[in-house]
């Protein structure tokens, strides 16, 4: 049974016409047309789709779209301002913290949560703050590096 | 450098097949090598400008096509910097003095007092308003359209400005802000939802399917290939799990006892052929101690993180594919002989999915799509696999066992050498040995079941012997490929093929023998090891590891590996480590490597790096589980990869080689990086773990067996 549905993404009020057990990834993806999250595994299992609900890093592969209704929800491609980066992903460039990429979307939106509630984590912080992302071209490495730079250029405070 | 032409070249030898001007300002490069994360790219933009003498961001890839793009073949191998590289510097090269020669022509000046600086030829006075991009027109039939000819005058790296410097990927901003650019975000005009709904087993046969449900734009039943199309993947995934429930098949046991791989690679047909035979009496007299032992590797799933996608669309007689293949014209051509079209009116584009490690299901996915296109002509279909199909039916590198022997003489040099390995082949990619290997056509009716993958011949080291034949001197040495016939799980290429498990074996068995010998690890392996670039890695690892004053705290292990990558390679050397009880803990990973002339040094280390995370994962975790019908092994929790909070540090020196020729980073931390970490378990609890995955079950049936 398909609804109208409003959930505020990227801080803009949007409506979508569908069922409320769709999976929000399904509707930022095809509805939404945004291509930050993706799809890697559909149980919420591999990090590839994390997007910001209220500020929380969640799957967006297994959240249905009717409990996203009425929260924020802010993908990776609501995280810049304007041009420029956030230092989150402004970190990971200067790390050149990725191969495939595929996963990093995922990534940064896991580390901006982290950065936000804990502003200097520890390397074992970053490590569990990220444990949710899997990579499998291993850009571990770097990417917590990245995380750790960019709490020092004062990431948490966007 | 040599005057014969690299071999990409060779095969496309004009130069407005590789390169091509624009009146803005824009050189693209045209390169027959795809992009998956590798930097590949990236590196090759390094080499383009280097050679015209134009900024890098002047230089932009296109997009590669069978259509458009030369033909590579397929981005394996470790050999793109050097085949797809080497092409591309004589190209530039030879772009660069026609484009001197054109504009020395019209300033009636000598050739060599002109220069190019960011595309603009120059005198000693300046600029001289001459440049590829206004010359280009005019150059292109007089240049662009001549064959490349053998000795272009490429720059000594001594004299490069772009090349040889880290330089940021070209990549990685879209990948950071999550802009389109992988195959499942493109959304083509009108394009319809394909899921394929694959049988319960391996060797499941269907027998009945319900009819379609309303909404459907297609159910296609095909003998067991069984599929919907629908308007949105929303819809086609619901429709594909309904149908999956209501299919009735009939299950077979296929699949050997999983508790049990040494048995099933023991008892099944093989080809058993020499790689070597070497046989030396006099070295075999002075053996007074032998060592014996047996290594193995399960079946190891690809896993990468995006299930595979491919769009196709069937206009006419015309069939366009968009695929992440890592070989999109074997994938034509797989696709004409098994769908019986002519393959000039297949055309494959390559178009980004996630990291590829080996023959993954996206050549599988390109064919499920073909033919839910050719139910709908005229639209494009999109097919997405789900994360259990990737796990489950995507080729796996194939399990293996290698068993090694050695005689060591009195003064505790190794005399004599024996290593035997049984494997299924490594060699299953579309199109090999003329059969189209496309999962699909072996489920339609009619198709046969994919047949044995090959391995290549059995001393070119290009399946399961990769890195068998030691590279220590040993004068009486044997090494015997055992290629399975029958391969009940599908098996094909997987990062580093043998080398993985050769090395492990090998580099292991040295440990075992340099005990024997009452000698330490690294010196034991110098004892052994004439090539000086092998025994700089090796000091250099060492080095950077501080082996010397290795910890000897209880639970700790260090290890060491060493190979060179295919015999004639890159040069990888690697220390762990390790804190072991039962449960291994990996903590540090330090490694050296020598891959010759280096484009750009960042995107060297990344690969390594990644190789050596990857290696360890294998190691430390993975294994494909199955039962007697299916594999079993298809989500993340059962197929659990190395995480954030249990990778180590790595730390990757390069070690510098300007003037020998590239070798490639890619594969080579794989069987090192495996070796120094089973060593370093062996260093921690005292007890030699010889089977892969290195869990706790196996550290703990090893020191109950110990």
């Amino acid at each position: 049974m398909t609804h109208d549905i409003q959930v505020t993404v990227n801080g803009a009020a949007r409506v979508v016409s569908c069922a409320p057990d769709t999976p929000l990834l399904d509707v930022l993806r095809h509805d939404l047309g945004l291509t930050g999250p993706r799809f890697g595994c559909g149980a919420g299992l591999c990090g590839a789709c994390f997007v910001l609900v209220d500020g929380e890093p969640r799957s967006s592969c297994d959240l249905p779209i009717g409990a996203a209704a009425g929260h924020e929800v802010t993908t990776v491609e609501g995280l810049a301002a304007g041009n420029l980066l956030h230092p989150v992903q402004q970190a990971v460039l200067d790390e050149q913290a990725a191969q495939c990429g595929y996963c990093t979307a995922g990534m940064i939106v896991s580390a901006v949560a982290l950065l936000r509630s804990s502003p200097a984590p520890t390397e074992a912080e970053a490590r569990a703050a990220l444990d949710g992302n899997l990579c499998r071209c291993g850009s571990h490495p770097r990417v917590i590096r990245a995380v750790l730079r960019a709490a020092a250029a004062g990431g948490g405070g966007d | 450098m040599t005057d014969a032409l690299p071999p990409a070249l060779a095969a496309n030898p004009h130069l407005a097949d590789w390169l091509g001007f624009s009146a803005s300002g824009v050189v693209t490069v045209r390169p027959g090598k795809v992009e998956y994360g590798q930097g590949l790219w990236t590196a090759l933009a390094q080499i383009a400008a280097e050679e015209l003498d134009v900024r890098l961001d002047q230089v932009r890839i296109a997009p590669v096509s069978t259509g458009a793009s030369p033909d590579e073949g397929v981005t394996s191998g470790s050999r793109s910097i050097q085949d797809c590289g080497g092409a591309l510097r004589w190209v530039c090269a030879q772009a660069r003095a026609a484009l001197l020669a054109a504009a020395a022509a019209r300033l009636e000046a000598a050739p060599d007092a002109l220069t190019v600086r960011a595309g603009d030829v120059h005198t000693a006075d300046g600029a001289t308003g001459l440049s590829y991009w206004s010359l280009g027109a005019a150059m292109r039939p007089a240049l662009l359209a001549r064959a490349a000819a053998p000795g272009a005058p490429a720059k000594p790296p001594g004299r490069w400005s772009v090349a040889g410097r880290s330089v940021p990927r070209i990549d990685l901003p879209d990948k950071v802000t999550g802009r389109p650019r992988f195959l499942a975000d493109l959304m083509l005009p009108g394009m319809l939802f394909g899921r394929v709904v694959r049988p319960p087993a391996v060797g499941a046969t269907l027998d009945s399917a319900p009819a379609p449900p309303p909404g459907l734009v297609a159910q296609v039943r095909d003998g067991s290939f069984l599929a919907v199309i629908a308007e949105s993947d929303r819809v086609a995934v619901t429709a594909a799990r309904r149908l999956a429930r209501a299919a009735r098949w009939t299950v077979r046991d296929t699949l050997p006892d999983e508790r049990d791989l040494k048995g099933f690679l023991l008892a099944a047909p093989a080809q058993v052929q020499p790689v070597v035979a070497r046989r030396d009496p006099a070295a075999a007299a002075r053996v007074t101690r032998r060592l014996h032992a047996e290594f193995s590797r399960p079946f190891i799933a690809h896993a990468s993180m995006a299930p595979s996608c491919a769009i196709a669309r069937w206009d006419g007689d015309r069939v366009t594919v968009w695929s992440h293949s890592q070989g999109i014209f074997a994938l034509r051509g797989a696709l004409a002989t098994g769908l019986g079209l002519d393959p000039a009116r297949i055309t494959v584009h390559y178009v980004e999915g996630a990291g590829v490690y080996g023959h993954n299901a996206a050549d599988d996915a390109a064919a499920d799509a073909v033919l839910l296109a050719r139910a709908v002509p005229g639209r494009p279909v999109r097919v997405l696999w789900s994360r259990e199909d990737e796990l489950g039916w995507g080729p796996a590198g194939p399990a293996m066992l290698a068993r090694l022997s050695a005689g060591l003489d009195a003064a505790g040099r190794i005399q004599t050498w024996r290593h035997d390995v049984w494997s299924n082949g490594f060699l299953g990619r579309p199109g090999t040995g003329g059969e189209p290997r496309l999962l699909a056509l072996s489920h339609v009716a009619g198709g046969a079941p994919i047949p044995p993958a090959l391995d290549g011949p059995p001393s070119g080291a290009m399946g399961a012997t990769r890195n068998a034949v030691p590279g220590y001197h040993i004068p009486d040495l044997e090494v015997t490929r055992h290629r399975l016939l029958a391969m009940p799980i599908r098996t094909s290429s997987l990062r580093s093929l043998g080398a993985f498990l050769n090395v492990f074996a090998i580099e292991s068995f040295m440990d075992e023998l340099a005990a024997a010998a009452g000698a330490d690890p690294l010196a034991f392996r110098l004892a052994h090891l004439t090539d000086p670039r092998a025994r700089r890695v090796i000091g250099e690892a060492a080095a950077l590891a501080g082996w010397a004053s290795r910890s000897r705290a209880a639970g700790t292990g260090w290890g060491l590996g060493y190979a060179r990558y295919k015999g004639q390679a890159g040069y990888g050397a690697a220390v762990a480590e390790v804190a072991a009880d039962t449960a291994v803990s990996l903590r540090r990973l330090w490694l050296a490597v020598d891959v010759g002339r280096v484009i750009n040094p960042d995107g060297v280390i990344s690969q390594v790096e990644g190789g050596a995370i990857q290696s360890a994962s294998w190691a430390l975790r993975e294994q494909v589980r199955f039962d007697r019908t299916r594999i079993t092994s298809v989500t993340w929790d059962s197929y659990p990869i190395l995480r954030f909070t249990e990778v180590p540090e790595v730390a990757v020196r390069i070690v510098a080689a300007p003037d020998e020729p590239e070798a490639g980073a890619g594969e080579l931390a794989q069987g090192p990086v495996a070796a120094a970490i089973g060593n370093a378990v062996a260093d921690a609890v005292g007890v030699r773990v010889r089977d892969l995955p290195l869990t706790t079950g196996q550290v703990t049936r090893a020191i109950e067996a110990g």
